[in-house]
């Protein structure tokens, strides 16, 4: 018997511990063989038998001697650990997931060894050309970073003196994107419970998503709430194109309506309201937002660009989505009359007439540039320019 | 369709029917039918296997006992087909603080012992027998404190034991009883913390839980259960949850000669005489 068969427990007991370095004497050695156990604890012959019959060794115990640190039993190693392992999975790189993600990886991190046999679990998003970017992982790295606190980052105690119908048209501008937020809110955090955890920066990054859309929820509603004690009106119209977008349940068709198109053209809405807005708290609360929202597009693209490059087909299908909810909000009135004049109103900043031409001209731009930013976006991720044009111009009039 | 071979089982915690669906799904992949009804207590196990009501029972070392001398009574034969490697070969201990007076057996006259439920052949009766043959009468000399839970389960459920170990640590109690594998575990949970405690006395040793056939067992389906039991590895991924739950690595062939210990503390404590009375009656004069 060599030093590392040999086992001396000195004091230490089985109850604190003294088994692992029985455990870690046993793997030294092949199943069958056997290794030596010494040991003054005086539960200890009392606590080997138990713990060996638990867990598969064979142990003979030695008749007792005087000499000091004379062992006291003898243990065989038994096949139930090296059996346990016998057909585990590896889940492959820990830098780069692999193309299919096999349900019974399950919660596994990616390169961790699985047990045979380990639970399936119902990801119905696990392939990597259906839900990867290139740069995700650089993506949740500066998400994670620019985090911020609304009660710090916005200065609520600022003060400002808007006119009534100014201060309602905010409010209304409020309530709009507080509903459209709460889309943006629940969609990515639906897809981060389906995408398979072997994809985990995809599904960490849907989730640090999820509470970006929640602090916006909150800065928009305290904003509304600042001057006025309720908010203002939702159309039909316009929940039944955020509805569109809920009910569309294709991971990448969901990513191009909601994130390239709707946040695309929300990034241009939050401009508008950081340049023109007529307060410093809404100001500022777009500037925040903004960055937040630049971010979520960035994934959009990003993985409907890497989408695309795997599979071109998928141009077809995304042209297709984004045709067939024109055609289902065809009929509907888009975006709501309160809205668009509440706009104008609130880069007008009042009611003078030479004000609300200089308001009209302002929202008539930031169509314009929202229509541009969606033409931008659609030729990267690999249509035509005459393909993206046709494509922008049947984007729902409620901007998301 | 064939008839499935039956086993009776008890259910001492829900567990229970996860494992022998399981058990149910892996014969069927061997080609072997297989259902199990469940019972609340083993005196209602035992009766049903005597009634026919099922072919192989799992039952408790206090079951197989209760079977072994019904059958005796009747004129039928039992047999125990298969164990766990892990019921072959126990012993209980008896605990005491470590910092307690009590040094030797003989110093537990007049002071209290926890047990489990009184049907627990590991945390009562083997405990209990143990202060007996040393000379102490456990309903004279000794002051027992029972923490009965869930009788007719025959000390399956690990709960009584636990409570006497809270109890000795809180001082309720001078010594508690277990089985030796639960004085490791209670250390590594924290319910006894290491070196709070001192084992007094360790029993002879003793198995557990066997699966037992009567004789009118169909003999082609029981050899064919017996084969498949002995055959599952825990190396295999579709039984090895299974045996986890189960709390083996192995099944072994039955072997009997180590209920003797327990069959000694039930002749003592007369804990089934009234029970094996009542159905070897019914089973003469149905």
């Amino acid at each position: 018997m060599t030093a590392s068969n040999a086992v001396e427990l000195g004091r230490l007991g089985l109850d604190q511990g003294g088994y692992l370095l029985i455990k870690h004497a046993l793997r030294t050695v092949p199943v069958g063989s056997a290794i030596q156990v010494s040991g003054e604890s005086p539960e200890l012959a009392i606590h080997l038998r138990s713990w060996c019959r638990t867990q598969g060794h064979r142990i003979d115990f030695l008749s007792q001697t005087s000499a000091d640190h004379a062992p006291i039993a003898i243990i065989y190693r038994g096949s139930a650990e090296t059996g346990r392992w016998v057909g585990a999975q590896s889940t492959g790189d820990a830098s780069m997931p692999q193309q299919h993600a096999p349900a019974n990886w399950g919660l596994a991190g990616r390169s961790a060894t699985v047990e045979a046999g380990s639970p399936s679990f119902e990801f119905p998003l696990n392939t990597r050309t259906e839900v990867w970017a290139q740069e995700v992982a650089r993506l949740y790295a500066q998400a994670l970073a620019a985090q911020w606190n609304p009660l710090a980052a916005i200065p609520w105690d600022e003060s400002f003196d808007l006119p009534d119908e100014i201060e309602d048209a905010v409010v209304q501008v409020m309530t709009y994107l507080i509903e459209n937020e709460t889309a943006a809110l629940i969609i990515p955090a639906r897809f981060a419970a389906q995408i398979h955890p072997h994809f985990r920066e995809v599904m960490q990054l849907l989730a640090i998503q999820a509470a970006d859309e929640a602090r916006h929820i909150e800065v928009f509603t305290r904003r509304a709430l600042l001057r006025r004690a309720k908010l203002g009106l939702s159309t039909a119209g316009g929940q039944a194109s955020l509805k569109t977008l809920l009910d569309e349940t294709d991971f990448t068709l969901s990513g191009m309506l909601l994130s390239v198109l709707g946040e695309g053209s929300f990034l241009s809405l939050l401009l508008f309201l950081h340049q023109y807005a007529p307060d410093p708290v809404t100001r500022e609360i777009a500037r925040m937002v903004s960055q937040d929202e630049a971010r979520h597009v960035a994934f959009g693209v990003a993985h409907l660009t890497w989408h695309v490059n795997e599979q071109p087909s998928c141009l077809d299908r995304l042209a297709i989505a984004i045709e067939r909810r024109h055609d289902m909000l065809a009929n509907t009135a888009g975006l709501n009359e309160e809205v668009f004049d509440a706009l104008i109103l609130l880069a007008a900043g009042s009611l003078q007439p030479e004000a609300l031409r200089a308001g009209w001209n302002k929202v008539q731009t930031l169509i314009s540039d929202m229509d541009q930013g969606r033409i931008k976006r659609l030729r990267k991720i690999g249509f035509s320019d005459s393909k993206a044009q046709s494509l922008s111009a049947l984007h729902t009039r409620n901007f998301m | 369709m064939t008839k499935p071979f039956l086993l009776g089982a008890v259910a001492y915690d829900a567990k229970v029917v996860t494992i022998w669906d399981g058990f149910q799904r892996w014969f069927a992949q061997h080609d072997f039918a297989f259902d199990y009804m469940l019972y609340s207590n083993y005196e209602q196990q035992v009766e049903g296997h005597f009634s026919g009501h099922f072919h192989v029972a799992w039952n408790s070392p206090l079951a197989w006992l209760q079977a072994e001398r019904i059958a005796a009574r009747t004129g039928r034969t039992v047999k125990a087909i298969a164990m766990r490697d892990t019921d072959c070969d126990l012993t209980s201990v008896i605990v005491v603080r470590q910092d307690s007076p009590i040094q030797t057996i003989r110093d537990l006259r007049n002071k209290t012992v926890a047990v489990g439920a009184s049907d627990s052949p590991q945390a009562t009766l083997i405990p209990l027998l143990h202060l007996a043959e040393a000379g102490l009468d456990p309903e004279k000399d000794v002051n027992v404190h029972r923490f009965d839970l869930l009788v007719g389960k025959h000390g399956d459920h690990i709960g009584g034991e636990r409570h006497a170990a809270n109890a000795l640590i809180d001082g309720r109690v001078d010594a508690a009883c277990m089985i030796d594998g639960n004085h490791l575990l209670f250390a590594r949970e924290g319910t006894l913390p290491a070196n709070s405690t001192r084992i007094l006395a360790q029993t002879a040793e003793y198995d557990h839980c066997n699966f037992t056939v009567l004789d009118i067992a169909p003999i082609e389906a029981v050899a064919r259960f017996r084969e498949l039991l002995l055959s599952m590895s825990y190396d295999d991924p579709s039984v090895r949850p299974l045996l986890n739950l189960e709390g083996l690595k192995q099944w072994r062939p039955g072997r009997t000669e180590k209920y003797a210990l327990l069959a000694r503390a039930i002749d003592r404590f007369h804990t089934i005489d009234a029970f094996v009375d009542k159905v070897s009656n019914a089973c003469r004069y149905p």
